[in-house]
Parts: C-alpha cells; structure tokens; sequence
C-alpha cells in the first residue's frame, strides 16, 4: 500500500488550521496543561530547601506525562465525529484518500500541538523551578534521567491516547461524548505515571525499558485498532 | 459566461484520456441520447427497453462511464436499492430523479465507492466497483453532496487546497484560481466559507467538484438553495461541461432542470421505475393528442374526423372542443385542419397537447402509491 505523503499533509495542515480557529480546542489544550501547571508550581515554591533529601528519592515531575496522556485524547476524540457533525466527512472520504492517510493526517494533527504543549509546559516548569524554588530543592527536582524519561514517554503516550481518542471517534455520534470517553480511556496512563511519580511504582531503568516496550506495542494495537474502527459506510450512513 | 469559462478552465480541444465523446449540441448530443439506454433487465416498466440493443453495440464500441447491474443495497431489514441496472454513455448527461428516500443518494455512494453494495455489480469511469479499486475510482470521479459539506472557519481558498492536495492534483494554485473563475467566486476566495449565503457556499462545493477535472461528476441537487440567477449559471456550467465531454450523473429534484439538462433520465423508487430520453418517456406514457376548439358544436364530428391520416380516435371534452388521439401530430394537425374547413367549421384553435416530464414522474409514482395501497 503506498501512503501518499501529500494527502497526509493535506489532512494535517487542514487540521490545525481548524484547531487554530476552533475556541473549543484551544480551550481544551489550554485548561489541561494549565491545571497540570499552576497547582504543583504553588507547592514547589512554597517548599523549604529541607524537603530537597525526601525529593531525591522521588520522581515527582513525571506527573507531568498526564498531559501527553490527557490534551491529545480530547483533540483526537473531536477528530471523526466533529467532522461527521459538520458534514465535512462525505466530501472527504469521497476523494482517493485512503483510510490510512486520513488517519495518520488527523493522528499527527493532534500530536504535533500535543508535544509542543506538553515539551513546553515541562521546559516552563523547569525554568520556573531553576528560577524561583529553593536551590536544594530545583536540584532534587530537575535530574537527568527524569528529563530523558520526559523526551521519551511523551510521544509514547501521546501515540496511546491519540489511536485510542481517534477509535472512539470513529464511533461516536456526539463529539461531547466521545471527549469524555477520550478521557477516560487516558485515565489508566495518568494512573500508571501517577504512581511513578509517588513512587508506589519505583522508577527504574527496567521499569523505564518495560514501558517504553509496552507503550510501543500499545501504539501498534492502537493503530491496528482505529483502521478497523474506520468504516466508511457506518461513518457516513450511520449504519452498521 | 458559465460557458467562456469552463472554457479557460480546462482550456481548449478533447479532455485528456477521454474519446469519442459527443462535445457540443445538435447531432452528436442527439447521437448521445440515443446511446445506452436501459438493457432490459428486472426493475422495469418497459419504457426505454427499445434502446437496449444500441447501448449493446454501443458499450462495444465505446465503453460506458457508469454501466450497473443488478444493483441492490439493503440496510438491515430495509432495502434501498433493489436490483437497478442502467448504463450511462461517456459524455452523457444522465438525470435521476425520485421521490425522498427513493435509494438516489445510497446509489451515488454506492457508485462513489463510500457504500458497498449488498449484490449486483458496477463499473464506474471505467473501473469495476471493488473495494479494491476504490481509490483509483475515486481518482476519476468527483462527487457533490446535497449538503456543501466546507469547513467553516477555513477560507475558500483553504478548502479548495486541502481538496487539491487531496486530489493530488498538478499545479493546485493555477487549479483553483481557474476553478473560482468558473464558478464566479475569484472575489471572495479569501472569505472565511462560515461568512458566505447558502447559494455561494454551494458554488464553492461545485468548485471543488471541479478541482479533480473528473471524468464523471456525481451532482446531487446541484442548485438546492440558488436564486435563478444562480441556479441559471449553474445550468451553464453543466452544459459547458457536457460539451468538454464530462459525463454527468445529476439527481435533481427539479423536473424542468432535468427536462432541460438530461441527455436521458431515469426514475428510481427503490427499483427503477423507468429510463430514457425525457420526450421518450412522455410519448410512451402519454398518449399523443390534438385539442381541437371550434366556435359552435360540429353538426356531425364523427363524419369529419373518421379516415383522417395519423388520426386514431376522438371524443368530445366539451360543448366545442374535441380531443384527438393521433400517431403523428405533425400528420394529423394539417388534415384535420383542411376536414374541419371542408366542413365549413369556424375553427378557433388546434393544438397539440402537451405533458412535462412532471406528468411522467407524478404518473409513475402516483402509480407506485397505489400499488402500495393495494
């Protein structure tokens, strides 16, 4: 099967030009990193340097990878099902693009603004730490391999969210719905970084290479997942 | 105008990759109506059945853009489409017409490649309709839904990249200057699509259609919503498309568009009821008649209308008017003109009557009604 590379462009810039003017989006890309933001900026400031020893023994920062895991599952949720509600999706779906160019152009829609939002939220934090917080305490919070952690699991989560965010798309009817099953399938990744972060779940490099494992096979699955999702005929007659 | 500019759209001569097609009026449209006509399958009502060997030898020589057979297309328990065979000659302009929810949308997707049919088979620009074969049919084809179906908060100029690029189509600036040209919309290719009348976001759809230079263009009420003024450049455009050989599959609502446009029609409720050219199915449908008006009552209107040439019968339809069923009106009008005055009748009128193709469609559906009902 060749993928043609412009049709896939096409979806895609098509797609955040939309997102540019859309309030709904902006709106939802935008609370998200914001809620993930401002609350643990406030109690890290507010932190005395004698917290700096009972921070090293954690990864709190990895919270952080709930918004790879949370923005793109609402954007990728509104993906099929906001373009049905419009009636966009018949003109389409009506051109040669295939199912796959389709979806990979919406997949990359949602995850380019995703991984921007979400680097940068985590590089405003760093600063904001290095800039503001106790000394002792930004060096026990910024490390090394916490930032390699970061770089790496975004997409992968990212990936997660958006196959799976797309899948329930293509089956909804309302684009209410399908973001707030979009959520809730992300919740189950929000959960597994949340522990990390506490370290219910200890970090380790093993911990770190099963992840990344599983996180690639899940994106495979979900791609497999979404293909088979995407019926042409049910999206358009609402049958079957 | 439409025409001048369909013209700088696709520039002059044959459209690429398409012969023997019949460009223009008079003759070679008149070749093109008789070409390809019902082939006689199941569905039916016989009318149009006459052409069916000539789109035999026709499809032998040059093959159809759209040829169906045995089309069916159920939706669970319900049946849309049932067993609809017809073809459409390359360059023909091809009406379907049909109550709402007669299956005329479900057989333009199903053509289109976005709904596969439940049996029967299909071969559209050329291609048969597999799955396999969707994109390289959807390539040659373009399709305008009811709906304009544009993304709102892009420009027209957006909307029409994103379908270019999506078409793939060569040089897709100079595609969609030529394409706004041709439908009047070079001024406003900068307007968010949200912004525009109803009436400009359907040329803007009509526009889109174009962008792909299809071989079949697929409309569906194509002037839904237009002004006349409108609706009129609309009817323009399709005839200079005719001309520049495109074939188009038009379903209307709009009897006198189709009237006026089709090369042929069909008439679909679920089955096909009938197809053929619009004066044909009239003409099978209706019998032909001459109304004949005189100042006072003929003394003896059966003398003078008995062993007329092409004239079949009469009776009487008022106290001075008779009506004459005839075989050949252009016969029968000048010897039933030279009786009456032979019979020292003041004649105040003759004329031919008339049926639209409203009458045929209402004719055939009132039927359906009843037979429903039965």
């Amino acid at each position: 099967m060749n993928i043609s590379k412009r049709r896939v462009r096409a979806i895609f810039l098509k797609e955040l030009r939309e997102y540019r003017r859309n309030g709904f989006i902006i709106a939802t890309m935008a609370i998200l990193p914001l809620i993930f933001l401002i609350q643990p900026l406030i109690e890290v400031f507010a932190l005395p340097a004698s917290a700096s020893g009972a921070l090293r023994h954690e990864d709190p920062l990895l919270y952080l990878l709930g918004i790879p895991a949370l923005v793109p599952a609402c954007v990728a949720a509104y993906s099929v099902v906001g373009e049905r509600q419009q009636g966009t999706l018949e003109p389409v779906l009506t051109t040669p693009v295939r199912r796959e160019e389709f979806l990979l152009g919406k997949a990359l829609a949602a995850l380019v603004p995703s991984l921007v939002i979400a680097y940068a939220v985590y590089a405003f934090f760093l600063a904001c730490v290095g800039l503001f917080a106790q000394p002792g305490v930004a060096s026990a919070l910024v490390r090394g391999p916490d930032i390699l952690a970061q770089l790496l699991f975004t997409p992968l989560l990212a990936g997660w969210s958006i196959w799976i965010g797309i899948a329930i798309s293509a089956r909804s009817r309302d684009v209410r719905v399908a973001q707030q099953l979009g959520l809730l399938a992300s919740l189950p990744s929000v959960a597994v970084t949340s522990l990390i972060a506490l370290n219910v779940i200890h970090a380790s490099p093993g911990v770190a290479l099963g992840g990344a494992v599983a996180l690639l096979v899940l994106n495979s699955l979900g791609w497999r997942i979404t293909s088979a999702a995407f019926d042409r005929e049910r999206l358009i007659t609402g049958t079957r | 105008m439409f025409s001048i500019l369909i013209s700088i759209f696709f520039g002059k001569g044959p459209r690429r990759g398409v012969h023997g097609m019949h460009r223009g009026v008079g003759p070679a449209r008149d070749e093109a109506r008789h070409v390809n006509s019902n082939d006689g399958a199941p569905g039916l009502t016989g009318i149009g059945r006459r052409h069916g060997d000539e789109a035999g030898r026709q499809a032998s020589a040059d093959p159809p853009a759209i040829e169906v057979r045995h089309l069916t297309k159920d939706f669970g328990g319900r049946t849309a489409v049932a067993d609809v065979s017809f073809s459409v000659a390359r360059g023909e302009v091809f009406g379907f017409l049909g109550p709402n929810g007669a299956g005329k949308t479900t057989t333009v997707r199903t053509l289109g490649t976005l709904v596969a049919p439940t049996s029967g088979s299909a071969t559209v620009a050329g291609i048969p309709l597999t799955p396999e074969n969707g994109v390289e049919i959807r390539r040659r084809i373009s399709i305008m839904p009811e709906s304009p179906g544009l993304y709102l908060r892009l420009s027209v100029t957006e909307n029409l990249a994103c379908f270019a690029d999506l078409y793939e189509a060569l040089d897709p600036g100079d595609r969609i200057d030529r394409a706004l040209r041709a439908v009047n919309l070079a001024d406003r290719a900068n307007d968010a699509c949200g912004t525009l009348s109803k009436g400009l976001r359907q040329r803007v759809a009509l526009a889109r259609a174009l962008l792909s230079d299809p071989q079949v263009l697929f409309l569906d009420e194509p002037t839904s919503g237009l002004d006349p003024a409108a609706a009129r450049d609309v009817h323009e455009l399709i005839d200079a498309l005719r001309r520049r050989g495109v074939t188009i599959f038009l379903t209307t609502h709009r009897l006198e568009e189709a009237e006026r446009l089709c090369d042929r029609v069909a008439i679909m409720n679920t089955t096909l009821r009938t197809i053929g050219r619009p004066d044909e199915l009239r003409d099978q449908l209706f019998a032909r008649t001459l109304t004949v008006q005189t100042l006072a009552p003929l003394p003896d209107p059966g003398r003078v209308f008995a062993g007329l040439p092409a004239v079949d019968g009469w009776h009487q339809d008022g106290p001075a008017v008779y009506v004459l069923a005839v075989s050949d009106s252009t016969a029968a009008a000048p010897a039933v003109t030279r009786a009456l005055v032979a019979a020292g009748a003041d004649v105040l009128s003759i004329s031919e009557s008339h049926h639209s193709l409203e009458d045929v469609y209402l004719e055939l559906i009132d039927q359906d009604q009843e037979a429903s009902r039965r």
